[in-house]
This record gives structure tokens, sequence and C-alpha cells, in this order.
């Protein structure tokens, strides 16, 4: 059972009408916000938590109760919104269509859920290389400005909520939360400690909420139509539709919105043509963007695409950045580039990510030659799993992960080549 | 109160702190690098971790906060392992060249590599090479050392308030140091050597001197400025090589000035080492029965009203209380300790001191600083008000010439005395307010006007109440304050003295005027450590022993007493400075009444009662509010007293390591072909 077009919250993903407010309007976006607003805050998020709706940027967290941590009554600190936009998991690229084509259904889900954790204002942290994007949702701030549905009496609501764009400079890093606070501040980008969380000292040390653009834009659709409307699609605990960024070796790479526990297959070969060369060509796929570990073949076949499901398998659902790999990727040198970018996109704070690394990434270049020890494929996953869980931010679990997924299923192929390598070798020493 | 259990001990930390606090409460070791106590947590070297009952992972304890019935483990499986991996991790990329650096032996990563340390590396890879940062001729870098934990970036921002360090570059290509080359600008630069916790700052003048096991080390008190920092002598044989703070938390924390901390170089150099006398207008090397008897012959003519005698900058309280029962002995009243001019009010002891206590600061609301640049004049003290300063609600007015940068925002009120008044209102808003005036606001004609006006506004800004004393005067030298304990001001004043008051001057460690104003027919007898200007004057020279070479008692800024060991033996014939005035005393027949340092100790007791509770200080409100004596205020504006402060004093004057700094730091020569 396909998700039917009129189920579908984004309406405008590919850009086939035009992202400004008439158009969006009439695709229903900014209908009844003030009466949304009337539910008060309670309502609001008594509705999120009824829709099921997990954080869309990679962890998963119960975007209603997260709001709900927000303290009620200010102690005299102003409250914050801040959106993540800082999408730079390699693999995904849903956000950026969110903004491009339909910034309006984000400004919306800013207002609502603004109003629903006491913000009063919101700030759109948007990754740097997404500077055309970030030109159409300035725009598009600018109009709903124009059109009183941002700053004082918002849309006609009754409440005040400015919302500002501050746009990255291209670290990896600074799409963790905290990092990110740090980075809107106006300091390098590094993670800061947790406690306190951000609900309690967040942006400028006052109570302040994270949350990914997905996870916004669905909000005022999810609130117009009900949450149980939302939590009819997936199965319980991972309700919802979900934009997936299917990629890699398929006849038709793209983003499509789906519903949550898809089964893969389906999902692939449905939305995007199939596996090149048919589904027998398939190695493997990561399926939650890059910090995933990837899933063999053998997985893949009656996976659903879920949280649940997936970390079943030892992976994760993470952005739902699906990257499909066919029999003719050398997935060890695919894992490696992975390595590489960990290794370059480490803030450097803490120790066993700044020094583990470039160790693993090393480790890795040479496993792609096959120059090294069968012994030291145990080394690899042994230094993964102590970097893994002992640092302040979870880049550093991400950026091992898919090398642990790497060795779990593909250490034969690993140890084959090495074989070749020493065979190689072995014969130019003797002539 | 919050009740943790430890490995199963159970103790009761204050909320809000730290797991790795109660775990030292409950006495159990936790390793670290990133973490100190003085600065703020980065809980990035991960080396606390420890397991918390119910936490999923291990915790850095360092920044986790405690939670009442919280348990602990600090020795599990997972800790050990932990800490290993950490170590693992620190190793791979760090050059392992102990043997030719100069932290070994007293390094955290040399340490704790024998506890967490593996036997072999499993590092196979290039290892990362950074390059070494010039910042300056105090503190020397071998960045590929650095485990960056960043405590020198924070100390920097947070302490000394100067914030020129800091992390270029990402992960592990991460760089620490100034970004631009440059010098570091800090007073306080010298304590970064003593936080990094591995050999990548390390003392640049202490290269490859020693090893901390071949030096004996002696507890003394730093007298290059009037904080009374305390510090450590490292000695090997006839050499200071080093010197570093100890803590003491009322007095320096655990800080200490660079002039203090570099300047010892200069105790080997220029050094009085034998008497002298003139001899036709020339001074002649002499033993000293020669140069007493040279002395003899010529105070003994002389009515007592003629002599007069000076105690300066750096002299001990035992020498100063010798020469004055010495000049009581021959009938002279003529005692100045002000060889500044500045004109200081002895006749109560909260007119000269910093009442406040440095520890009081802590305590102040608002601060209003006279004439005084703080941060050069007492750089550890000046971080303790900067720190008062980040806790915030603690508005500073500064009085003095323009440009000063204090490491904190101060309001510049003016620049003459007549400014002091437009701090009034805030001083009086505020419950504890506190005025710091520096002791070169009096080294001026009015300066007993400007000291009379600084008391009024205390007076008038409710800063001296019964259980509030908010008048501070912020001396410059660890001498000054011992010698007005012991009234060494009497009878004629400097001034008059240097105008034909007196025919002999007996000048004690006394370099703070210009010799020439000395008329020509005064008989000089100088009696001191170092060859500087005024021993060329003299006509007798009595080479006496510097700081790090008697046993002595100093005084502090705050009135606190504080005893200075011998580490190392005067140079040749140099004595105890208190030795020479009782030997020569029992030569010319007036024998003073003590013959060993406890007996001088107890008369120090006798004369005033901050040398009865030494290391220690009476703080209390202001019983009398009645000031000293007023005079009419110029517009003058104020001139700081330490015009380079890298050579401030007779020993850092001697220092070559002083005199790169002041090239490195002083105003840009003229160039020569200009």
């Amino acid at each position: 059972m396909a998700l039917s077009d009129k189920d579908r919250i984004f309406q405008n993903l590919y850009g086939t009408q035009p992202w400004n407010l008439a158009a969006a309007r009439m695709r229903g976006n900014w209908d009844g916000t003030a009466a949304i607003i009337a539910r008060g805050r309670d309502g609001i998020i008594e509705e999120m938590k009824n829709s099921g709706l997990r954080g869309r940027g990679g962890a998963g967290f119960p975007t209603g109760m997260k709001w709900s941590f927000m303290p009620k009554q200010s102690d005299g600190r102003p409250s914050y919104l801040v959106v993540n936009a800082d999408e730079s998991e390699p693999g995904t690229c849903k956000d950026r269509d969110i903004i491009r084509h339909d910034p309006h259904t984000l400004i919306e889900g800013c207002l609502i859920a603004g109003f629903a954790m006491g913000a009063i204002a919101g700030y759109i942290y948007i990754r740097g290389e997404y500077y055309n994007e970030s030109i159409v949702l300035e725009a598009a701030i600018a109009e709903a400005y124009e059109a009183g549905l941002l700053g004082k009496n918002a849309a006609g609501s009754g409440y005040d909520f400015d919302l500002y764009v501050h746009r990255g400079a291209g670290a990896y890093i600074c799409g963790e939360e905290t990092a990110l606070i740090e980075s809107l501040e106006g300091k390098k980008g590094m993670p800061r400690l947790k406690p306190p969380f951000p609900a309690a000292v967040g942006l400028y040390g006052c109570p302040t909420t994270v949350n990914n653009v997905e996870t916004i834009a669905v909000v005022p659709e999810i609130l117009r139509r009900g949450g149980a409307w939302f939590a009819s699609f997936g199965r319980p605990k991972n309700s919802g539709t979900k934009i997936f960024c299917i990629q890699g070796h398929v006849n038709k790479p793209c983003n499509v919105e789906a519903e949550m526990s898809i089964p893969l297959r389906e999902l692939i070969e449905r939305y995007a043509g199939g596996v090149r060369g048919g589904w027998d060509n398939l190695l493997c796929v990561i399926p939650g963007g890059s910090s995933t570990p990837l899933l063999p073949k053998s997985v893949c076949d009656d996976v659903l695409m879920d949280f649940d499901a997936l970390r079943e398998h030892r992976s994760g659902l993470g952005t739902a950045g699906v990257i499909v790999m066919d029999k003719s990727t050398d997935v060890i040198r695919a894992i490696a580039r992975l390595s590489a970018f960990y290794k370059h996109e480490s803030c450097g704070q803490c120790t066993p990510c700044r020094e583990g690394m470039g160790w693993v990434k090393r480790m890795m270049d040479r496993m792609v030659i096959g120059d090294a020890e069968v012994d030291e494929i145990d080394v690899l996953d042994n230094v993964t799993r102590r970097i893994e869980g002992h640092t302040i931010c979870a880049l550093a679990d991400g950026g091992v992960w898919p090398v642990q997924g790497l060795i779990r299923h593909f250490r034969p192929l690993m140890e084959d080549r090495i074989a070749a390598f020493k065979a190689r070798n072995t014969r130019l020493a003797a002539e | 109160m919050a009740k943790v259990t430890v490995d199963g001990i159970e103790v009761e930390v204050p909320n809000g702190a730290s797991v790795l606090q109660a775990c030292e409460a409950a006495g159990k070791e936790v390793p670290r690098f990133c973490y100190h106590e003085r600065l703020s947590v980065a809980g990035n070297c991960r080396m606390c971790l420890v397991e918390v009952e119910k936490a999923p992972k291990p915790v850095a304890s360092c920044a986790y906060p405690v939670m009442d019935g919280m348990k602990v483990f600090t020795d599990t499986a997972v800790v050990r392992q932990a800490r290993r991996n950490v170590m693992e991790f620190l190793l791979i990329n760090h050059p392992l060249d102990c043997p030719i650096c100069d932290q070994g032996g007293e390094c955290d990563l040399q340490d704790q590599s024998v506890a967490y340390g593996h036997d072999t590396s499993r590092y196979g890879e290039p290892k990362r090479a950074v390059k070494d940062k010039d910042i300056g001729p105090l503190v020397k870098t071998v960045m590929n050392r650095c485990i960056h934990c960043t405590r020198c970036v924070r100390f920097s921002a947070e302490v000394a308030g100067t914030s020129e360090m800091g992390g270029t570059n990402r992960g592990e290509n991460m760089e620490i140091g100034t970004y631009v080359e440059k010098a570091l600008t800090s007073e306080l630069s010298g304590n970064l050597i003593d936080i990094c916790p591995v050999g990548a700052l390390t003392s640049r003048p202490y290269a490859f001197v020693s090893r901390p096991w071949e030096l004996s080390k002696t507890d003394s008190i730093d007298v290059l400025d009037a904080v009374g920092a305390n510090i450590r002598v490292d000695a090997r044989g006839p050499e200071v090589l080093r010197i570093i703070p100890r803590i003491n938390e009322a007095v320096n924390e655990e800080w200490m000035a660079d002039r203090g901390r570099f300047s010892f170089d200069g105790l080997k150099r220029r050094r009085l080492d034998r008497p002298w006398v003139k001899r036709d207008g020339k001074l002649a090397a002499a033993t000293w029965p020669e140069a007493f008897a040279a002395i003899a012959a010529k105070l003994s003519a002389l009515p007592g009203e003629r002599i007069g005698a000076v105690a300066g900058a750096l002299a001990d309280a035992e020498s100063t209380l010798a020469l004055k029962d010495l000049m009581a002995a021959y009938g002279s009243a003529n005692l100045d300790c002000r060889d500044d001019f500045a004109a200081i009010d002895a006749s109560r002891p909260d007119f000269f001191r910093f009442n406040t206590t440095i520890a009081g600061i802590d305590e102040a609301d608002a601060l209003l600083i006279i004439g005084a640049d703080v941060r050069r004049e007492a750089p550890v003290l000046n971080a303790r008000i900067r720190k008062r300063w980040t806790h915030g609600k603690f508005p500073i007015g500064f009085v003095g010439p323009r440009g000063v940068d204090l490491t904190y925002p101060a309001q510049h009120l003016g620049e003459g005395p007549a400014a002091m008044q437009g701090f009034a209102e805030t001083l009086k808003a505020a419950q504890k307010p506190m005025i710091i005036l520096g002791r070169g606001a009096l080294q001026r004609a009015d300066g007993a006007a400007v000291l009379a006006a600084a008391w009024a506004l205390a007076e008038q800004t409710g800063a001296l109440t019964p259980d509030w004393h908010g008048f501070n005067l912020l001396h410059l030298f660890g001498g000054q304050v011992g010698a007005l304990e012991l009234g060494f001001v009497s009878g004629k004043p400097l001034a008059e003295m240097l105008s034909g008051g007196v025919d002999a001057l007996w000048l004690l460690n006394a370099d703070g005027f210009d010799p020439a104003r000395i008329p020509v027919g005064t008989f000089v007898i100088y009696q001191g450590h170092h060859g500087d200007a005024m021993a060329a004057r003299a006509d007798v020279i009595l080479p006496g022993a510097a700081y790090t070479e008697k046993d002595a008692t100093w005084v502090n800024t705050e009135g606190r007493a504080q005893r200075g060991r011998l580490a190392i033996f005067p140079p040749g014939e140099a004595k105890e400075d208190w030795r020479i005035i009782r030997a020569y005393s029992e030569g010319v027949g007036k024998t003073l009444p003590y013959h060993d340092t406890g007996a001088i100790r107890a008369r120090l007791a006798e004369t005033s009662p901050v040398f009865a509770r030494v290391g220690d200080v009476l703080r209390g409100g202001c019983a009398d509010t009645a000031g000293p004596a007023s005079g009419a205020t110029t517009d003058a504006p104020f001139v700081l007293p330490i015009a380079v402060y890298h050579q401030a004093d007779v020993i850092s004057r001697a220092s070559d390591t002083m005199a790169e700094c002041a090239a490195v730091y002083g105003p840009a020569q003229a160039m020569a072909a200009e």
C-alpha cells in the first residue's frame, strides 16, 4: 500500500509549484494557524505526543516529550527555538528540498512549535553551503513578516514570535545540537557537556529546544489533521510519514515522502526505479545516512525502514539517507572514505575522537589495499569500540559505526584483500 | 548536601558538586588532565571517566553533577579499561621523548601512564607533527607534546584575562597557540607552565637545566611584589634554578607573577659579595673588620640626630628591626622606610594596610582603584579582582592614566585626584565597597592630601564600618609593609635627611630614590645585595643576602607576616642582614640584645603583633574612622610608579631573562637610522 498523494505533507517537494506564500496557501499551509495556537501549549504538546512523531534528525527522540521539557513558567530568561538546518550528514538532502521548495511548512512549524515551547524567537541555523536555500528561506520569512504571519501578533494568534536565519560555515559538527548553539553564539562549534541540557541552559544560557527541519515542518499538518492521522502510518512507536533520500546505485535517485516502516526493497523498487542491474546486483545499503552501519543484501531483502527494525539489525534509521551500493562497489574503499570524512570533521575536543578517528582512517586506508595483518582487523574493531561511547557527543559513535558494520558483514572480503596483497608482495620479494 | 556513595564509602557533598569532587571527598583518586580546580570544566580529556549506577555509559566525573543517593564506582573493570583506552589514544600522537623533555619527573601523562599505560604500542602509523610556536621569552613550546586539554586556553581567558591562547583548526589538526604568533602579554604567563599537564609548555629559562629530583626545595615567600605569594625555591648547590608557586588560598591561590618567578638569574649577577670601603674617593675591596671600623669611626664622631637610616623595598623585618635598635643605641630617631617618598601615614596600621585582605576581595561589591596599575603592581591580586569581576555585579572605577588595561573593564573616571569623587555614588550604593589606593599615588607633593582624600571618600561612602574595612593601600614590594609595622618612620623624613638633615645615612636595601639627591658631604653606608646605582654612591658597602639566601620575615600588603627560608647561601662574604648589624653593634659596644633568630623574632613579636601571628592576618572592620591629616590636593594627573614591569627592582634589573622581557614587551625601540 503506497502512500497516497493526499496523505503527503510536503506537496511541493519536487518544486513543481512556486515556493512563495501565495502558492503555499493554495497547498494548505498557514490554514487556521491561529486556531491551532488557540488550543494552547498543553493542547499542542498533547497532540504531538499522540502523533508519535519522533525527531527526524537522526536520534529519533519523541518530539512531544522534548517540547514538554521546556519550562512552563519563565524564571526571567526567555526561551528559544532553534531549528537545525545544518544538514551535513552524507547521503541526506531532505531538509534542502523542504527549504527550497516548501519553506512555508517550516516557517509555520516554527511559529507553532515556538508557541508550544513558549519561545520568544526562533533561529534557523542553515549550513553555509546551502546558499541558495538560505536566500529562499530569507525571502519566505520576509513574505511571512509582510503578511503578518511572524512578528507581533503572528498570524493573528495574539502571540509574538520572531524568526531569524543564521548561516553556518560548513562544519559537520555544528549539526550536533550543543555545538550548533555554540556556533550560533559566535564561538567555535564544539559540543557542550550535558547535563545541563539545552532545555535548561541552551542558547545564550536560556532554555532552548533544537529540532530538525523536517520535524518542525511536519508539525502544522499533524495539528491540522490530528495526531491520530499521522500515527496511522507505520508501525507503533515508528509512526508517520518520512522523507527518504535514495541515492547511489539505483536507477532513479530521488527524495520521496513515504510512510514509515516501508520495506526497504519496496522503497527502492517503487520509488527509485530499483537497484542498478536488478535486486540481485545489490551488495549492501547504508540505510540512514553515513553514520549508520551498512546492511548486507541478505538483511536488505526484508528489513523494514523504521527506527526499531533497523536497530534490531544493529543499524539505524538516522536521517533516512539511503545509500545503495551494487556489486561494482569497493565497499572497503567506500567505508574508508567515510572514515576520512569523520577524521576531518572531528572537532578535536575529546581525546578518543580526536586521536582515534585519525588512527581508524589510517588503518582503513591500509585495509583498502590490503596492506595489513589479519589480526589488525581485530585491532581496528577494538579501536572503534574504545572510541564509541567515551566522548561528549555522538559524532565519534557515528564515525566508527560504519567501520564496525563493515567488519561485521564483510570481514571475509577484508581478509581476502590482505591475502591478495601478501601474495602479490611475497612474489615480488621472491623475484 | 547530597549523599553519594563512592566505592561503598558514603560521603556528603554540596549540591551542584561534581562526581569528581565527591570521589576526592571519599579519598579516591581520579586521574585527570583537563580538569583544574580553578578553571572552568572542559570535560574533554575523558581520563576521569567513572561508572555511575544506572548511567548507560561511563561518565566524565569532572563534569557530571552529583545527585542524592548516587552510587559511583571508580575502580571497576569498565573504568580501568576506559582509562587505559584514553591513555592509549593520548600516547599514539605523543612523541614519547621523555628523556629530553623538561616535564620529565613531574609530568601528569608520565605518572598516569605508569598506572594506565600499555607496555607496547599498537599504533604503527605516522605520528602527528606540530610546529612549535614562539610565545615569548618565558614560555617554551614543544607542541608535539600537546594533548589538547585546553587548560592554557582557559587559564589565559579566565584567570589572566588576556584571551591570547586558543585552538586553531579542527580535530586531529587542532593546534594550540596564539593564532598570529606573538609573545604573551600576561604578567601571569609563567603559570601556564605549571598548569600544562605535559611538556608542551615549559619554562624557557629552565630548559634543559635540571631534573626535579635533583633539586633541593625550600618553601619561601616572593618579595618582588607586595602580594607575598607563597613560593618554593628550587636550588641545586649554590644556584637557584627555578621558583614555582605554592598553594595559599588566602594569598596567591596557586598563581605567581612572572617577575617573581623568572628574575632569579639576577641573583647571580652584579652581586655585592664582599665589603667595600671608599678610600681616596674610590671604592676598594675591604674586609669586614675594615668596613666596620670605617663606619664606627664616622658614626662615633656624630651626635645621634645627625645620623639617619633608610629601609628600602627589599629589606626584611629582622634587619629593619636590628637597624632601628642600632639607631636607637646611637641616639638617633631619624628613620624612614619610604624610600620612594610615598606620603604614607604610619601612625595607624589601617592607614597603610590592604585592610579588606586579598581573600576579602571575593566579598566586595564595588571597587575604586586610585592611581594603581594593579595588573603590573600586583598581578596575582589583580587576578583575584578579575575573578570577583567574572562573578558579576562588581562595578569598577579607575582613576589614573588613560589606556591602562587591567584585564577587566573599569570605568575611567579621570587622571587626577579630583576624579575619585566621580565614583562616590556607585560606592555608596554598594554594601561592601572597596577602595584600592596605589602606593604610587602617594609619591607626589600632595601625597598626604591624596591619602586623606581617599580615606575621606571611603568614610563618606560607607566603606569604613565596624564589620567592613574597605580602605586599602597597595604596596609594591615585600619589604615595605614590615618596616611600617615596625614603626620605621620617625624623626626627620627622608627628604629632610637628603637636604642636609643628617651627616651619615645607613641605607638598608634602599634603592628607591636617585642617589644624586644625597648631598656630597653625607657619609653613606649601603647595606644590600646588588651593585645597583645606590651602591656606587656608598662610602661603605656591607654585602647582605637576597631573599632566597636568608631566613627572614616579610609582611605583605595586607599586613600578613610570612617566613621566607634560606634556600642557598649568600655569595662570597655576604651575610644575613640582621647578623651584620648585630655584629657591628657588638664591635662598637652597643650590643643588641639578641644573638639568634629565635631571639630577634621574639623581639619582633614584642614590637608589633603582626609578627606574633605569622602566616595569618587579623581581619576586621574599621574601629576608628578618623582619617589621616588632610590637605589640599592638586589636579596633577597620577603617574604610575612602575615604568617597566620586568625591571622594577634590583634583582630583576640584574636578570638577563628580565632584560629580554623588557626588550620584547617594552616600548618599540627607535630605529638606529632615526
